[in-house]
């Protein structure tokens, strides 16, 4: 199939534009998505940190947070773009291989 | 539209975990009964194509962000069941990896945005384009108007599992725990930020793509009963 292959290829082109979805709401300003405020941001637009939240939003620490290696929190734009990129191809590598193993244990006519 | 630790209660993370299971194994069935060994690879590209789709985030200037999800295209190409599974599987990557999406809200996040968004969007889909030939407007049409009700009705949905939070979860003295906007915000933020902006990204996401299969890829398209 011709057209899967020029998939594969359209994906390997979004992992490298992805840092679009990073810069592009930097330099409009733009801040979290509506509902995904952290703790902090959370405290400043309410007044206060709802206890619950307080709790139970440390519950997981994901390995690459927020698409970017720990500690990285306040390097440049340029070194965040490529963690991002870097995210992307590892995301879209996690999503083929769970899929393809879920494949063979799903599709028919192994 | 990826909700957070700490958002929901825990009563509403356990329902939709609870209303999640049974989705998710009628939908390994229905992959199981319907997808080839050939579609596998499609199917793994649906997954791959929902996860970055989902990174670009869109921003309101001055305002807030949002993105795409991708489901409907996969739903179009594979169906609803198979969507189903490929954006959990996107989904439950972004929360578990990359802290998008909370892992206590991956059931709730999952059925917003890997149930009632593929299935809104196949079935209009396949109700706008009914009896459409394989390479019509009208398809590519019916992709867009997919792409763009299903985010909203997702939006939507979203907007009102945040804004039941302050009602249902609340200290003595009527501080909410959880999440602490209502309906009457998260509503009509939700679904007014996905109608101005977001939805429209989906659709053009969708229908671009419907429409460069039509030339390159129709086979993609067919489905049974069409000609």
């Amino acid at each position: 199939m011709k057209a899967v292959a020029r998939f594969w290829i359209f994906l390997a082109l979004l992992a490298l534009l992805s840092p679009l979805g990073l810069l592009l709401p930097g330099y409009f300003k733009a801040g979290s998505a509506w509902g995904e405020w952290g703790a902090d941001e959370m405290n400043g637009l309410v007044g206060y940190l709802p206890g619950g939240l307080g709790k139970l939003s440390n519950v997981w620490s994901a390995p690459i947070p927020d698409y970017a290696f720990k500690g990285w929190e306040d390097k440049s734009l340029s070194s965040l773009s490529i963690a991002y990129i870097f995210s992307a191809v590892i995301g879209m590598l996690a999503c083929v291989g769970i899929v393809l193993l879920l494949g063979r244990l799903l599709s028919k006519n192994k | 539209m990826h909700i957070p630790d700490g958002y929901l209660g825990p009563g509403t993370c356990g329902l939709f975990y609870l209303i999640m299971l049974p989705i998710w194994t009628a939908a390994s069935r229905m992959v199981k009964k319907t997808l080839s060994a050939r579609q596998v690879p499609l199917l793994a590209i649906g997954a791959a194509f929902s996860f970055v789709v989902m990174m670009f985030n869109v921003p309101i200037p001055g305002g807030t962000t949002g993105h795409a999800v991708g489901g409907v295209l996969v739903a179009i190409l594979l169906g609803p069941w198979a969507a189903c599974i490929a954006i959990t599987v996107a989904l439950v990557i972004q929360a578990l990896l990359f802290g998008d999406g909370g892992a206590t809200a991956i059931g709730a996040n999952c059925f917003i945005m890997a149930f009632v968004l593929p299935f809104c969007g196949y079935y209009i889909y396949k109700a706008v384009s009914r009896k459409a030939a394989l390479g019509s407007r009208r398809r590519v049409f019916a992709a867009g108007l997919a792409g763009y009700v299903a985010l909203n009705v997702s939006a939507g949905f979203a907007g009102f599992v945040f804004g039941i939070q302050p009602v249902l979860y609340k200290t003595a003295n009527g501080v909410a725990l959880y999440c602490p906007y209502g309906l009457n915000v998260a509503l009509p933020v939700m679904l007014g930020e996905h109608l101005l902006v977001f939805g429209w990204v989906e659709a053009i996401v969708t229908a671009l793509v419907i429409k460069y299969l039509q030339k390159h890829a129709p086979e993609l398209l067919r489905e049974e009963g069409c000609p």
